[in-house]
């Protein structure tokens, strides 16, 4: 069975490490976790990561030692993993063109057409492992090496919200307007983190998000929709 | 009755802080809020507020404002030599203001963080239950910015008379330019090389002109790793030291990213906090290593301490908003009276 094993980060937070890698499992029994640990006395915070959930508590209601232990049986509870209904979001991208800039290069450095590389980046699911460095920005496993593409030699001063890059091994969208050295395949109309919207995230970690390419015409139409308050969202 | 305050000097970084955006870090969410929480608890309590309202953190070089109607302010944090209509008043004491009256906040002489209460607080919409600004995803605070002149603030409510009005003097906490942070170990301290370790924690470091709400980034010995830095990104504490790989520590504070990729050798005990963050760059900071037990005694004393300021400045607010009802009716028989 897994190793698990425990560290402080100062005097009110504790880190639980419940692998060394990444893969789905271990991301499953994170969230399975953070499900059973939900209103635990003194729990300020949860953080997930990769393999490791960071837990912020209250030092008036609990301590390191107590939060420990209560972390100790929860992980022992862990053992059947229920399975989680699959949650899938489905992007609607417009590839190429004004709205992906460096598609033409991922295609040339993946030695594919234009068409090879749209289809293998929409046609599967990628499951979503955490949500971290901006907010709402997810980190997405499960890319076809075929599209492993280097980040740009100097990143971008400014990249519109809803840009979906490839950077390395990850693919994810830019749920700001941000800074940012990723390879830019296409754009989304939707807004991923829009603190107006309850809730102001579309997706959480552990969900998985499909990208269904549109054209243009479908793209200015969504834009169009989603400015008059329509809800487009789905998912399956 | 709307007042508020106008903004005649922006100031260097002048931007609206609470005690944090909490709660939403599993979504990627900086926590922001005031980078010297202690000089923020004291700020509020002066002017009787909730310990944890919005105030205004200014940086180095603080605003000058004026004021559109009547209440108290209070300055503590870095000594900004201010002045109240060209005379200069002290930090730590609650002053009264009327319409018309400009503060001119200066050059921060000790520290580098001064903080604005205002009584009643700022009346801005909280994003996601706070008003502190996160100026990386420009939101909170006073329109996701910093303050720019021209700016007109509004309050909450006018104050004629302050519950724990407070004349005695009080000693204002001064900044060493050598300090010594607690520490406690991890949560990736075996990481480093027992030689790494030593020299952390023997070595003097000196704070970078590179830091900021994000971070300080430290230079001096560089600290030895076994295999290298990086992790799977994971998650990031107030204090937390991560190490990248030019080996130079960096603390990671107020706006810091919520996970993060390098070892993380150490963290600041958040007793040491305000002592660390009023430093200017050039100052020179040692580490010293304490126990989890002692870490925790030390945010017990430092709540005492807290506690002690409290009563001492008559702090006496009650939560359930009795005397900011009992201020508005008073108001009104007053406005009634007038009339």
């Amino acid at each position: 069975m897994n190793e698990i094993s425990f560290a402080p980060a100062g005097e009110q937070g504790i880190v639980l490490q419940l692998g060394t890698s990444m893969d789905e499992t271990t991301n499953r029994r994170i969230r399975c976790l953070m499900e059973q640990l939900h209103g635990k006395k003194g729990i300020r915070e949860l953080i997930p990561s990769f393999c490791s959930l960071l837990v912020l508590f209250d030092l008036h209601k609990t301590n390191y030692d107590r939060m420990k232990e209560l972390l100790t049986v929860e992980v022992n509870r862990l053992q059947e993993l229920p399975e989680l209904i699959k949650k899938v979001y489905r992007i609607p991208v417009c590839y190429g063109g004004s709205y992906g800039e460096d598609l033409d290069y991922v295609a040339e450095h993946a030695g594919l057409t234009r068409k090879e590389v749209i289809d293998l980046h929409s046609g599967r699911d990628y499951l979503i492992y955490m949500l971290g460095f901006l907010p709402g920005f997810a980190y997405l496993g499960g890319m076809d090496e075929r599209l492993f593409c280097p980040r740009l030699p100097s990143p971008r001063v400014k990249i519109p919200a809803g840009s979906v890059g490839i950077g390395g091994e990850q693919t994810g969208i830019y749920p700001l307007d941000s800074p940012g050295g990723w390879q830019l395949i296409g754009r989304t109309p939707l807004h991923p983190y829009d603190p107006q919207r309850e809730p102001a995230f579309l997706y959480e970690m552990g969900e998985y998000i499909r990208f269904c390419p549109i054209s243009e015409a479908e793209y200015l139409a969504l834009e169009r929709d989603l400015a008059a308050g329509k809800t487009v969202m789905e998912w399956q | 009755m709307a007042i508020g305050m106008t903004v005649l000097q922006g100031g260097l970084l002048t931007t609206l802080q609470d005690s944090g955006r909490w709660g939403y870090q599993g979504n990627g969410f900086p926590v922001s809020g005031c980078m010297d929480s202690q000089a923020m608890v004291h700020a509020n309590a002066l002017v009787n507020n909730p310990l944890g309202e919005a105030v205004l953190e200014m940086q180095y070089l603080g605003s000058s404002f004026r004021f559109e109607g009547e209440t108290y302010f209070a300055l503590t944090g870095a000594d900004m030599e201010a002045e109240l209509n060209g005379r200069r008043i002290a930090n730590y004491r609650a002053a009264k203001v009327k319409k018309g009256d400009v503060l001119e906040c200066h050059r921060a002489v000790n520290g580098r963080f001064g903080y604005l209460a205002v009584a009643g607080g700022f009346e801005v919409t909280k994003v996601l239950g706070s008003c502190s600004t996160n100026l990386k995803c420009r939101l909170g605070g006073w329109q996701g910015r910093a303050l720019q002149s021209g700016d007109e603030i509004p309050l909450r409510r006018e104050t004629d008379w302050l519950l724990n009005e407070y004349r005695k003097e009080i000693r204002p906490v001064s900044y060493e330019k050598e300090v010594t942070l607690r520490m406690t170990a991890g949560p990736q301290e075996d990481m480093f090389t027992a030689k790494g370790l030593d020299d952390f924690y023997g070595s003097v470091y000196t704070l970078s002109e590179e830091s900021d709400r994000m971070g300080y980034r430290l230079s001096g010995k560089a600290v030895e790793s076994k295999n290298g830095v990086d992790i799977l990104s994971d998650g990031i504490v107030l204090g937390s030291v991560q190490v990248p790989k030019n080996g130079m520590p960096m603390i990671l504070l107020a706006d810091r990213q919520t996970t993060g990729g390098y070892a993380k050798i150490a963290t600041v005990v958040s007793a040491d906090l305000t002592k660390l963050v009023q430093c200017m760059p050039g100052a020179k900071i040692r580490f010293e290593k304490v126990s989890l037990k002692k870490a925790v005694q030390l945010f017990r004393d430092e709540e005492k301490r807290q506690r002690a300021f409290c009563r001492a400045v008559g702090y006496c607010l009650d939560n359930r908003g009795t005397f900011d009802r009992y201020l508005q009716k008073r108001t009104e028989r007053k406005t009634a009276a007038r009339q």
